[in-house]
């Protein structure tokens, strides 16, 4: 199979993707949470020249307690990266089942204004009950209710993300006005379960709307960028890529890679000792940095890119950085990304009008104002 | 401001603290200047905060405000608007800055306790223990059009709400023990068994029942800011507060008389009455001279101040659209309206406006002012205007003698507004003794001097105080 050159995501929550890795991590538990090892995870994935970091999420701590593992929310995470890093796309896992849309629309505003235009939004949901308890509602209940609670959340942040047309800052001094407010707009969303008004505090971001990830068979195909598609095999990969329907698409790639102090199967073992690295349908290598790059090799053409999700974060990012990258890079069977330009354009996705623009209304002159600041 | 022989200054020690307040919505940013850069560009926030920082700043602070202010149901478009999330603005901050305090104002009605608390303990570790919350209550039914919950929580439910969320947070942050997290790759867990424990909260307000996912900081959790004026937003200051932002620091008995009313307050809960730092929003104008400085000053004016505003700031007093009179021309014949507050946004907040526009007509006729020479001089009053020297004379002054710990500084340009403050003012201040010459901390809880969080303290206080 060949295609056009793949682009290359890595999941970097925790210590990796197995439940256990932290304890083949390079640093001891009480590291996990520290800002210098947060920006030295980024920098090599940076370096490495992935087009994008994403960080998973939800409001419950990872692993089942009583063995609980602290984690930092990927918003906050995912801004502190964006200023730490400079060409790398970075894309926060969010869940809207419960979250307020409009906190989560004007936190992934402000994270593409703090990267500037680097920033993506993986959508996902809360499926454990206990999420419902912590935030102190009522249970969203079944995969149907969950998907509405995406779909709505969705619609909302994108239509708050325009509510702001690109130009509404404009400064007039002649007419001592800062804002053009016929060009804000009250999004007016009625959904089933929440009504919102709008506009968003924050101005458009720089990327117009931020790059939206998920898997295509949770949320509307309409509001996915990129459709983050699964399979055991590549089979059933090939045709969920054919079926997602969205812009772009991203293979889900599990590995765990043979290091030059154990093979990949030996350290596998070693983590299940402790714990299961559980089937998420997701396509896993286990071996070989040559095999996996093979195994990329053979994605070109099926999908747009992959989404590599680590074993062991400090393991086996190593070994993508040191021989699968480079190969990939070589070959032109995948690119880094340039310096300067925005995830959208990395994508070679377009930049979107603003669905308000062409809707405008009289304009109408200005009225008193209210004596506070905050 | 005179020297005061030590013996009479009643706290001859007393250090300055400083804040910097990057405003959003607000007409005060002069946005019409050509040295005026951009509000929301990620560089002009990283410019004022290392700025700060190089000033040996306390903190860096942000504003709330969850929907875009209004006139007559129309988007109100003279001001500064469109501003980052707090939070998430202040995590990036985290990562290019690394002594300054980030303190992220949070409202309790249209946030849930248990996802903010652990966003403010994420910007707390990675900041390590220079995370601040300033704990706001939302005073509109207007902004709950923008989430699920919508409506509108009247006054008194507001700080009960405020209270209660405090109560779920601190729970929260203390769900873990200071060294429940493994200090070595062989342990058995990656946090110690019965390390962390579930939290349960049933009230009135809430109902909660979750595992924390976040240890403590390095100062144990979030220096807790409040903002609010009435008694019951002092009392609550007074019960859960470390510092209180307030808007009573331009005139020296103003400042005073709140300080001791706090002190009084604190005594009341069975705080110490040094538990709280008083820091004031002001604005500082400075100049090589008083007459420089006073030249500044009206210059500023006039660009805060445009015609328009000036008519909009005149209209809420009047209670009417003013907005197509002649600002330059004298004050409207009409009586104000006296009208009810409807709780919608734009209302006025004027006690008696009778009686403020007669005071206003006689000092204009008395000056000869025009309708905006009228609302600069007796408008709000911001700040302090003056050479370095002289300042930092007064601000010893009012710090030495407890009017206020310190000041939240609102620059009048973004994003170099600062400069002449950390140039001038902050050496001026040195040389007077009331403030540091290093940071000699690396927590906000370290700068500020504060004793450790009130939850951490002896069951005896906490009762006390509850
Ligand atoms: C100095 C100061 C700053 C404030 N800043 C904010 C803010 O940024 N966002 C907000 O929603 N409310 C802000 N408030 C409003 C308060 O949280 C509160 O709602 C309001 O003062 C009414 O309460 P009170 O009657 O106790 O004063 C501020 C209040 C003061 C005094």
């Amino acid at each position: 199979m060949s295609g056009p050159a793949l682009r290359l995501a890595v999941e970097l929550d925790g210590d990796g993707a197995h439940p256990a890795a932290w304890r083949r991590a390079a640093h001891a538990p009480d590291h996990l949470l520290t800002p210098r090892r947060l920006s030295r995870v980024a920098a090599a994935a940076e370096n490495a020249g992935f087009t994008l970091i994403t960080l998973e999420d939800g409001t419950l701590p990872p692993g089942a307690t009583p063995d609980v593992v602290g984690r930092i929310g990927a918003v906050e995470r995912a801004a502190f990266l964006a200023a730490s890093t400079s060409v790398i796309g970075i894309a926060p896992v969010v869940p809207l089942t419960y979250a307020e849309p409009f906190h989560v629309s004007a936190q992934l505003a402000s994270l593409d204004h703090i990267s500037v235009g680097r920033a993506g939004w993986v959508v996902s949901e809360e499926t454990r009950p206990e999420a419902a308890r912590l935030w102190g509602r009522r249970l969203v209940d079944g995969a149907a209710a969950r998907a509405r609670e995406s779909r709505d959340g969705i619609e909302v942040v994108r239509a708050l993300w325009d509510s702001w047309e690109d130009d509404a800052v404009i400064r007039s001094v002649a007419t001592s006005r800062y804002l053009d407010r016929e060009r804000l707009h009250y999004v007016d969303f009625t959904g089933d379960t929440y009504a919102v008004k709008g506009p968003a505090i924050v101005p458009r971001p720089p990327q117009g709307q931020l790059v939206v990830l998920g898997r295509p068979d949770l949320v509307p195909a309409g509001h996915l960028d990129v459709g983050l598609v699964a399979g055991r095999d590549l089979a059933a990969l090939e045709a969920a890529a054919a079926a997602a329907g969205t812009p772009r698409t991203f293979a889900e790639v599990e590995v765990a890679l043979d290091t030059p102090d154990a093979t990949a199967e030996e350290r596998l073992a070693d983590l299940e000792r402790h714990a299961p690295w559980g089937d998420g349908g997701r396509l896993r290598h286990v071996g070989s940095a040559a095999g996996l790059a093979a195994l990329l090799e053979r994605l070109r053409g099926v999908v747009d890119g992959v989404r590599l999700h680590p074993l062991v974060v400090d393991e086996d990012l190593n070994v993508l950085s040191g021989l699968v990258l480079p190969h990939l890079f070589e070959r032109r069977h995948a690119v880094r990304p340039l310096p300067g330009s925005s995830l959208r354009t990395q994508l070679g996705l377009e930049r979107p009008a603003n669905r308000y623009a062409a809707q405008r209304t009289q304009t109408t002159p200005a009225t008193p104002i209210r004596e506070e600041t905050r | 401001m005179t020297r005061t022989d030590p013996l009479d200054v009643p706290r001859p020690d007393a250090q300055l603290h400083l804040g910097v307040f990057f405003q959003g919505v607000n007409h005060w940013t002069i946005w019409s200047d050509q040295a005026s850069g951009s509000q929301i560009d990620p560089a002009s926030y990283r410019r004022v905060a290392q700025r700060a920082e190089r000033g040996l700043f306390d903190a860096f602070f942000l504003g709330e405000g969850l929907r875009l202010r209004e006139v007559d149901g129309r988007i109100h478009d003279l001001d500064i608007a469109g501003r980052p999330d707090a939070i998430t603005q202040l995590a990036a901050l985290a990562a290019v800055t690394e002594r300054i305090g980030l303190v992220s104002t949070s409202n309790t009605t249209f946030n849930e306790p248990a996802d903010l608390a652990r966003r403010l303990s994420g910007l707390d570790l990675l900041s390590e223990g220079r995370a601040g919350w300033n704990v706001v209550t939302t005073d509109n039914a207007w902004t709950g059009a923008n989430f699920r919950r919508g409506g509108y929580l009247d006054h008194a439910d507001r700080y009960r709400r405020a209270e209660e969320f405090l109560t779920v947070a601190r729970a929260i942050w203390d769900g873990w023990d200071d060294r429940a997290v493994s200090a070595s790759s062989g342990a058995p867990a990656w946090a110690a068994p019965g390390g962390v424990r579930q939290v349960r909260h049933q009230g009135t307000q809430f109902d909660v029942n979750l595992v924390p996912t976040l240890p403590r900081s390095a100062q144990g959790h979030p220096v807790i800011f409040q903002a609010g004026d009435s008694g019951e937003g002092r009392d609550f200051a007074a019960r859960n507060a470390d510092v209180i932002f307030s808007a009573h620091g331009n005139d020296f008995d103003d400042a005073l008389t709140f300080a001791d009313d706090l002190r009084r307050r604190l005594r009341a809960v069975g705080r110490p009455d040094d538990d709280l730092r008083i820091l004031p929003g002001t604005e500082i104008i400075i100049g090589a001279t008083e007459e420089e400085a006073l030249e500044k000053k009206r210059w500023i004016r006039l660009q805060q101040v445009t015609p328009a505003t000036a008519l909009g700031i005149a209209g809420l007093l009047w209670g009417l659209d003013l907005s197509d009179r002649d600002a330059d021309g004298p004050l409207p014949e009409e009586d104000p309206v006296v009208a009810e507050n409807d709780g919608s946004f734009g209302a006025r907040r004027v006690a008696d406006p009778r009686a403020v526009v007669a005071e206003w007509r006689e000092k204009a006729q008395a000056h000869g002012w025009s309708l905006r020479e009228t609302v600069i001089a007796l408008g709000p009053q911001r700040g302090h205007v003056g050479t370095p020297a002289g300042l930092a004379d007064k601000f010893a002054h009012y710090v030495r003698h407890g009017a206020v710990d310190g000041f939240n500084i609102t620059p009048y340009l973004i994003p170099d507004g600062l400069d002449d403050i950390v140039d001038l003012l902050v050496p001026a201040l040195q040389e007077r003794g009331v403030y540091r010459t290093e940071y000699t901390g690396t927590t906000l809880r370290d700068h500020l001097g504060l004793r450790e969080p009130l939850t951490h303290r002896s069951t005896t206080c906490r009762r006390q105080a509850g």
